[in-house]
């Protein structure tokens, strides 16, 4: 592997800008992970106006930072108020809150912190090993690999998010849907414009991440149900003893590898290898009970997991071009304003962007393990800031900030239907998620769709001749058609023990 | 494992621990339960049959759309063909949650909070609806004093000043040092 633009990319990193974005990131990041309510991908979606004015690295870095940034602070929530900030520390809290009440608060957030740190660096470590390997494999995808792989992707996003399977994939379709809105790449025609100048040109991905993630999420949240924050106690002690750090060393090690593996599957990401983790660490343990009591391992794994999750989900999209999950969509949509297509030739054109995203995460790093060991204190004292005072600052920002984009005031009434519509879908329970990612991936999906069915002349079961694109449409399939025989399965299996009895 | 009501947990420690025997995404549903222990009851099946109706009467919609659109085939693929694609896959998915209709448990009921958010959207149309005439300002000290005195119940003095506050510090940002083109009334 040729060295040279690793090495480059720290000389990126050590630029002034791009040292100030990330310290900004990362401390955006910690904050809204401590503050319940606006998640990661909103807050992304919120600042995406901000980035045009920047340069396609420095946006990347901040945004990134933004991203682990989250996991870090949404730990603190956990611990302290049994709160969790973010979903990926939702597990925290049963062990983490358990050691606060025994007054071992401290502990429990400084394994964390410690643990995210690892986890965190292991796993960029990793990631530059793994990715230049990946994107090498990718380079000779044609359409038909793309068209399978954009599927792929889109299926498996939908079936692990969070709320009902058939509803996140109907909303993956009405993302799809909204996608062709605009002029047809092929023919030119006009396509659900309805004669409307400003939709011609298609519906800006701004608008949409920053109505149904940002305004979505506001909206949702005027309906109180976040419990009042109390002001919790000061935190005494964050360094962990020696003994403490013994007994979660293995917990950490193991979350830092599984994390890292199931955040580069699409859909996996950072909640579900906090709960894979936690997990494990439960079944290995000689006592389980332990667990859900204030057991440190049950700290340590799930966020060393969610942080090193949260750095190899970067892998899918730097490499295949393919979001692992609604966050990764909102950067790749602001990739893709700033100009940059991300896909298999991103590591050897863009060597700079590349390796500058990946090696401003070592320094996020070390700057957040700063900011949750000795600076712990001044996040907590954030929590006495009222939910009801960010609201109306977020929606002006939001207002405002997509009115920048192309000065069009038009833009502002789409933010506005679509925070209608991201309320509407989390109240019926529908995911948004699923919808901005296959709206992001649904002119490359079309487009490949397209050109694969004039290479083969029309001839589908083209698709399956290629090997590659083959097993990635079996895998499509097998996802699509297996939940459904499962449950079939078990409708048989108990009606059959209803005849028994 | 029971989806978990407000009585059942808070008393204990050993709560909501995951159980083995749980999958993943199983698992997931109960942490999403577990971050939305405050939420409202679920919806009846009159709003699931109104959702699934209203999905597929969106894809039908879509179906006629592509149509006129001019579908192609399959060497050859048209501009319809694609949303056509789609728009027939969004009927079935849309027909098969009529029949989970009644199993709607991952829906909320509507209650008097959201009014709230009504009141909250209509703070931002009335925004959008003036901001071309009189500038960005006055519909920005309005709309951030609606939502904290009426949507956030706080005190008059609080949110006379916090609007003025936040509202001065935009035009700082925005119009004094970035000088951005929004349409401005000072």
């Amino acid at each position: 592997m040729d060295i040279t633009p690793v090495l480059d990319g720290f000389g990126v990193v050590m630029q002034p800008t791009n040292l100030l974005y990330c310290l900004i990131g990362v401390v955006v990041g910690m904050l809204i992970g401590v503050l319940p309510g606006l998640g990661p991908a909103a807050t992304i979606a919120i600042l995406l106006p901000v980035t045009f004015g920047i340069e396609p690295v420095t946006a990347i870095i901040m945004l990134a930072g933004i991203f682990y940034g989250a996991q870090y602070g949404g730990t603190i929530t956990s611990v302290l108020l049994r709160l969790p900030g973010e979903a990926s520390s939702v597990v925290t809290v049963f062990d983490g809150h358990a050691l606060a009440r025994q007054g071992k608060a401290g502990t429990a957030l400084g394994v964390a912190a410690i643990g995210s740190f690892i986890g965190g660096t292991v796993s960029i470590i990793a990631l530059s090993v793994v990715a230049p390997l990946v994107a090498s494999f990718a380079l000779d995808f044609g359409p038909p690999e793309y068209t399978a792989l954009a599927l792929l992707g889109i299926l498996l996003v939908s079936t692990v998010s969070s709320g009902h399977r058939l509803k996140a994939i109907i909303a993956a379709c009405v993302g799809l849907l909204l996608a062709t809105v605009g002029r047809d790449g092929f023919t030119s025609a006009e396509r659900f414009t309805f004669d409307n100048l400003s939709l011609a040109d298609g519906i800006d991905f701004v608008p949409i991440a920053m109505g149904l993630f940002g305004l979505g999420e506001i909206l949702y949240n005027l309906e109180e149900r976040h419990r009042a924050a109390q002001t919790p106690a000061t935190i005494a002690n964050v360094w962990p003893s020696r003994k403490d750090l013994r007994q979660s060393s293995g917990a950490i090690g193991r979350g830092s590898v599984l994390g890292f593996f199931l955040g580069i599957l699409p859909g996996g990401g950072a909640t579900m290898s906090s709960l894979v983790a936690y997990a494990v660490e439960k079944r290995r343990a000689k006592d389980p009970s332990r667990f859900g009591k204030g057991a440190i391992e049950g700290v340590a794994a799930p966020e060393t997991a969610n942080n090193a999750a949260a750095t190899s989900s970067f892998i899918p999209l730097l490499t295949l071009g393919i979001p692992a999950n609604a966050t990764m969509a909102v950067i790749f949509g602001a990739l893709l304003i700033q100009g940059v297509s991300p896909g298999p030739q991103l590591v050897s054109e863009e060597p700079e962007l590349f390796w500058g995203v990946v090696n401003s995460m070592y320094l996020g790093n070390i700057l957040l393990l700063i900011m949750s060991i000795p600076l712990v204190g001044l996040f907590v004292r954030i929590l006495r800031v009222r939910a009801t005072i960010l609201a109306p600052i977020t929606v002006l920002i939001t207002l405002i900030g997509v009115y920048t984009v192309n000065n069009d005031v038009f833009d502002i009434v789409l933010v506005i239907v679509f925070g209608a519509l991201g309320y509407l879908m989390k109240k019926l329970g529908f995911d948004p998620g699923p919808l901005v990612l296959a709206f992001v991936l649904g002119s490359l999906l079309e487009e490949s769709l397209r050109r694969s069915l004039l290479i083969f002349d029309g001839d589908a079961t083209g698709f399956f001749t290629r090997p590659i694109s083959g097993t990635l449409l079996v895998a499509f399939v097998l996802v699509a058609v297996l939940p459904g025989v499962r449950a079939l399965l078990r409708r048989r299996s108990e009606s059959r023990t209803k005849e028994q009895v | 494992m029971t989806v978990p009501n407000g009585t059942e947990r808070g008393s204990g420690t050993d709560d909501a621990a995951p159980q083995e025997e749980l999958s993943i995404s199983d698992a997931i549903h109960e942490v999403e339960a577990l971050e939305h222990e405050y939420r409202p009851p679920a919806a009846g099946t009159l709003t699931g049959v109104l959702t699934a109706a209203a999905i597929v009467l969106l894809g039908v919609a879509a179906l006629i759309g592509s149509s006129s659109l001019g579908i192609g085939s399959a060497s050859e693929p048209g501009p319809g063909t694609w949303p056509m694609i789609i728009s027939i896959v969004l009927v079935v998915l849309g027909a098969v949650l009529l029949l989970y209709a009644r199993r709607n448990t991952d829906a909320e009921k509507f209650s008097r909070g959201s009014w709230l958010v009504l009141a909250g959207l209509a703070s931002m149309v009335g925004f959008v609806l003036v901001i071309e005439v009189i500038g960005f300002e006055i519909p920005a000290v309005l709309l951030c004093f609606v939502w904290l005195k009426f949507l956030g119940r706080e005190s008059w003095r609080m949110s006379v000043i916090t609007s003025l506050a936040v509202v001065a510090g935009f035009y700082l940002v925005f119009v004094a040092a970035l000088s951005v083109p929004i349409p401005h009334l000072f």
